[in-house]
């Protein structure tokens, strides 16, 4: 799922309704571009759409006001919360979409760009991209090996962070192995500071969870074929890891009681908040931006992170998400948008505010406004296993949003009714059916999909 | 024909032709365009016959949304109206009329969505965060105390064993003489007592002793099971010792989490500390959880509708004749009768508007579900419009959404025609 913050499907459907309503019209205001002055772009109105809200909105205005600035042109950005995808397909379907999206699942920009919906990234915005990113990000905005989107924020979601006071009444240091994280653990449920949240309410956090031990468990190799459904889910790797995420999640006092009651944001508040009941939550960069709104800790003092700890020996990996910026038509101004998203000068526009992350090679990183972020940002630079978020590589039923298969299927598992290997069976199930009906929707002819 | 005739059929046709128009643009064509594309496949490109009426009603998701729509038919529309009728009838005796009625009233005026949010914040878990909660956790804990040593437990491979309503006890037997040794963890350190001092067990004697403390040293420093410098006792514990099974005496914990009952002798004891010393502060209920999910929903609808009732119901209170309240009230009917008997038999046909209406408007219910039921729960609580809404638009299956469509179509049709004949007699009369 995204790296973004759920702040509950209220917003998402508020945003989605204000949406529908708010933006029929605007869209024909592009015409005929720009003789009377200012930039190139003036008098041309670009439609941004996407997830964010409050903050992260204002933050991506900033970057907005920039390119208005610089080119003239008007643009508006609309957000339409966690349920975007849902709202695009309307929106398209109406034969009226926005000129530019950031979408935070690859998945779901495959299949866009599979049914003809997006525009290959050309001109400027292409030369840009290949400029400023590294390889892995390119692929990853590319589909069938065209580049159709830019990796305008990313996140890390490799590491976990922790109450150093908790650590420091039970006398422990931050884990670098599964062994030590689950005796950690224990020490801290003996300690009584409590131990590990988990916010099952909220699907997207259990996928990562499996992600991240099956990177490590079972390697970079065997991961990418498993984004791309070429090995099972039955497959002995898949029964292995969830073996290990059950014996954590189910450990005697392992987790805070009732976790499919308990959302992001409250796991979050539950850690860093005035009245702690868990030491450690795991889930990406974003959880700073959560404890800077909650204000009761500092960021690098009361709140830290250590990386996911490896297995077997395992070295080092990333697992990394992120919003890109894909087009919905080739236009010289919305290429022009693009190629301004993917510039080190926007890049460094948002840096400074904090909360993001960007993975613009050429960005200055003393921009970001403290440490804790800058180390962020050399993990996801620097990392030698660099992998994306894999249930946002699937189809959408299956991962990338509520009521996902593999979504629902953790939280059963978390509440404790399945198996590993059954678990591991109907995850199977699931794959084969949700992969199939995406690969139909393509048009012929479009691709072998991966 | 002759002219005039045709005159007036010409304008008759110019009159409704708009009506008509807009009825059939916007009511009439999605209808039969949804009942077409429900027998298409997912994104619309072939047809599939009945196929997508074949997965939908096989489907366990799409089943459990039935079930639970049934439950919200029955249940929501009568709670509605008959404290719609209640609050009409009661305020309606009241000084400040309008002022009370337009609190009840007050919930319609905030959407679903709103509503949705609100009552996710009264139905939260944490009582420091949930009203309702709060409310039930300051009930209980009125008549309940809390125990000393919330959530302590043995530390592993002390041998002790927790039994099934929490208290701990010794395994085997215990002589007198001896001493017992109480290893528990789990405590924070600042659960432990001020007056508390550090452990130091009891010097062997006559009778049954022992010592009960928190058996934790950050770090590695220490070793489980033994009393490590720095570990405190932990007095006021409920010690109780038995022989066969029967209770022979309960002590308590000294300020070094010390106790002996001297007058024992012999073995063939146990020790047992109470589960009471480590019950867990009582936190409410699970209100949106799988089990209490739909009622929880239900409950919210109430609160946004009831005030509704209320209003309709008050109106046609206003047309119940007087004088036939008066008469039975002369002829010694007492309150309820005068109500069961007269009151309600004149509202009938207000009180069927009002129930249908709900019936209606409780089959596509959507909005609230989506938003008040925790993503973990949805499964639980979903309904034929949330399932609708999510094949339609998340997993983009057009043709399943649209049988779904149909299906709530069909079921909303009954409730409809029933509507539209009651209005018309009502015209009639």
């Amino acid at each position: 799922m995204s790296p973004r913050v759920r702040t509950g499907a209220a917003l998402a459907v508020l945003a989605a309704m204000l949406m529908v309503t708010g933006c029929a019209r605007g869209i024909a205001a592009g015409g005929n571009g720009g003789a009377d002055g200012g930039g190139e772009l003036a008098g041309r109105t670009i439609e941004v759409a996407g997830i964010w809200t409050g903050a992260e909105q204002r933050a991506f205005r900033t970057v907005l006001d920039a390119f208005e600035r610089r080119t003239g042109a008007t643009v508006r950005y609309t957000s339409g919360g966690d349920d975007l995808p849902a709202l695009l397909n309307s929106r398209l379907a109406g034969g009226s979409p926005p000129d530019v999206a950031l979408l935070g699942q690859p998945g779901v920009v495959a299949q866009l760009a599979r049914r003809g919906a997006l525009a290959e990234l050309t001109g400027p915005a292409a030369e840009a991209v290949t400029a400023n990113y590294p390889e892995f990000w390119v692929e990853h905005g590319s589909v069938d090996g065209a580049l159709y989107g830019v990796y305008y924020k990313v996140a890390d979601k490799s590491v976990i962070w922790y109450r150093p006071e908790a650590f420091a009444e039970a006398g422990v240091q931050r884990p670098r192995t599964w062994q030590e994280l689950r005796r950690v653990t224990r020490a801290l449920a003996d300690a009584g500071v409590g131990t590990m949240a988990v916010p099952g309410a909220d699907g997207w956090v259990l996928t990562d969870w499996f992600e991240n031990i099956y990177l490590r468990l079972a390697g970079p190799e065997r991961y990418d074929q498993l984004a791309a459904h070429e090995i099972p889910w039955t497959h002995p790797t898949v029964v292995e890891s969830l073996e290990l995420l059950d014996d954590y999640w189910s450990a005697d006092r392992a987790i805070q009681d009732n976790p499919l009651q308990l959302t992001f944001v409250q796991a979050v508040a539950d850690v860093f908040g005035p009245a702690p009941k868990s030491s450690m939550i795991y889930e990406g960069d974003f959880v700073a931006a959560e404890v800077n709104r909650l204000g009761t800790v500092a960021v690098g003092e009361g709140a830290r992170f250590f990386e996911w700890p490896s297995i077997d020996g395992s070295p080092p990996a990333v697992v990394v998400a992120g919003d890109q910026a894909v087009a919905f038509n080739d236009g010289a101004h919305t290429m022009a948008l693009i190629a301004f998203l993917a510039s080190p000068e926007a890049a460094g526009i948002a840096a400074a505010q904090g909360g993001f992350l960007s993975a613009n090679r050429n960005l200055d990183r003393s921009v970001y406004p403290d440490p804790v972020t800058r180390q962020l940002a050399d993990r996801v630079m620097e990392a030698d296993v660099l992998r994306f978020d894999l249930s946002d590589l699937t189809p959408q039923a299956f991962g990338g949003g509520t009521d996902a298969s593999m979504w629902r299927l953790l939280q059963e598992f978390l509440a404790g009714g399945l198996e590993p290997a059954d678990l591991a069976g109907r995850l199977e199930v699931a794959a084969q059916r949700d992969f199939a009906a995406a690969y139909e929707m393509a048009p012929p002819g479009a691709g072998d999909g991966r | 024909m002759s002219a005039r005739a045709r005159t007036h059929r010409r304008t008759a046709v110019l009159f409704l032709a708009p009506t008509v128009l807009i009825v059939g643009a916007l009511v009439a064509y999605p209808i039969v365009f949804s009942f077409w594309m429900s027998l298409r496949s997912a994104d619309g490109s072939r047809f599939v016959g009945l196929a997508n009426y074949v997965e939908m009603l096989t489907s366990p998701g799409t089943r459990r949304a039935i079930a639970n729509n049934a439950v919200w038919v029955v249940v929501a529309p009568t709670v509605v109206t008959v404290l719609g009728l209640m609050f009409a009838v009661l305020t309606d005796r009241v000084r400040l009329v309008k002022a009370v009625r337009l609190a009840l009233f007050m919930p319609m005026a905030i959407s679903f969505l709103a509503a949705g949010v609100t009552f996710r914040l009264v139905y939260d878990e944490d009582p420091n965060r949930g009203a309702l909660n709060a409310a039930v956790v300051a009930v209980h804990d009125t008549f309940a105390p809390a125990s000393p040593y919330p959530g302590a437990t043995v530390r592993e491979g002390s041998g002790l064993r927790v039994v099934d309503d929490g208290a701990v006890v010794t395994p085997g037997t215990v002589a007198a003489g001896a001493v017992v040794r109480l290893p528990l963890v789990g405590l924070p350190a600042d659960a432990v007592p001020g007056h508390a001092g550090e452990a130091v067990p009891p010097a062997a004697g006559p009778g049954v002793r022992g010592l009960v403390w928190r058996d934790f040293t950050p770090g590695d420093a220490g070793t489980p099971g033994v009393v490590d410098p720095g570990e405190y006792g932990l007095p006021d514990v409920l010690v109780e010792v038995l022989r066969d099974g029967e209770v022979v005496a309960e002590t308590y914990t000294d300020a070094y989490g010390r106790f002996v009952v001297p007058e024992l002798a012999g073995g063939g004891y146990s020790v047992r500390l109470a589960a009471g010393n480590f019950t867990e502060p009582f936190r409410g209920l699970t209100w949106l959880g799988p089990g209490l999910v739909t009622p929880a929903i239900i409950g919210s609808y109430i609160w946004i509708w009831a005030g509704f009732a209320m209003v309709v119901i008050s109106a046609g209170l206003a047309s119940v004749p007087r004088s036939a309240v008066d008469a039975a009230r002369v002829d010694g009917a007492s309150e309820w009768q005068g109500l069961r008997l007269v009151t309600v038999p004149f509202l009938r046909p207000v009180l069927a508007v009002v129930a249908v209406t709900l019936v209606i408007n409780v089959l596509k219910i959507f909005d609230l579900v989506l938003v008040l039921a925790p993503e973990s729960v949805q499964p639980e609580a979903s309904v034929l419009g949330l399932e609708m809404y999510h094949a339609s638009f998340t997993q983009l299956n057009t043709g399943l959404g649209s049988a779904m469509a149909v299906l709530l179509f069909a079921l909303v049709l009954p409730g409809m025609a029933w509507r539209a004949r009651l209005l018309r007699r009502q015209e009639l009369r």
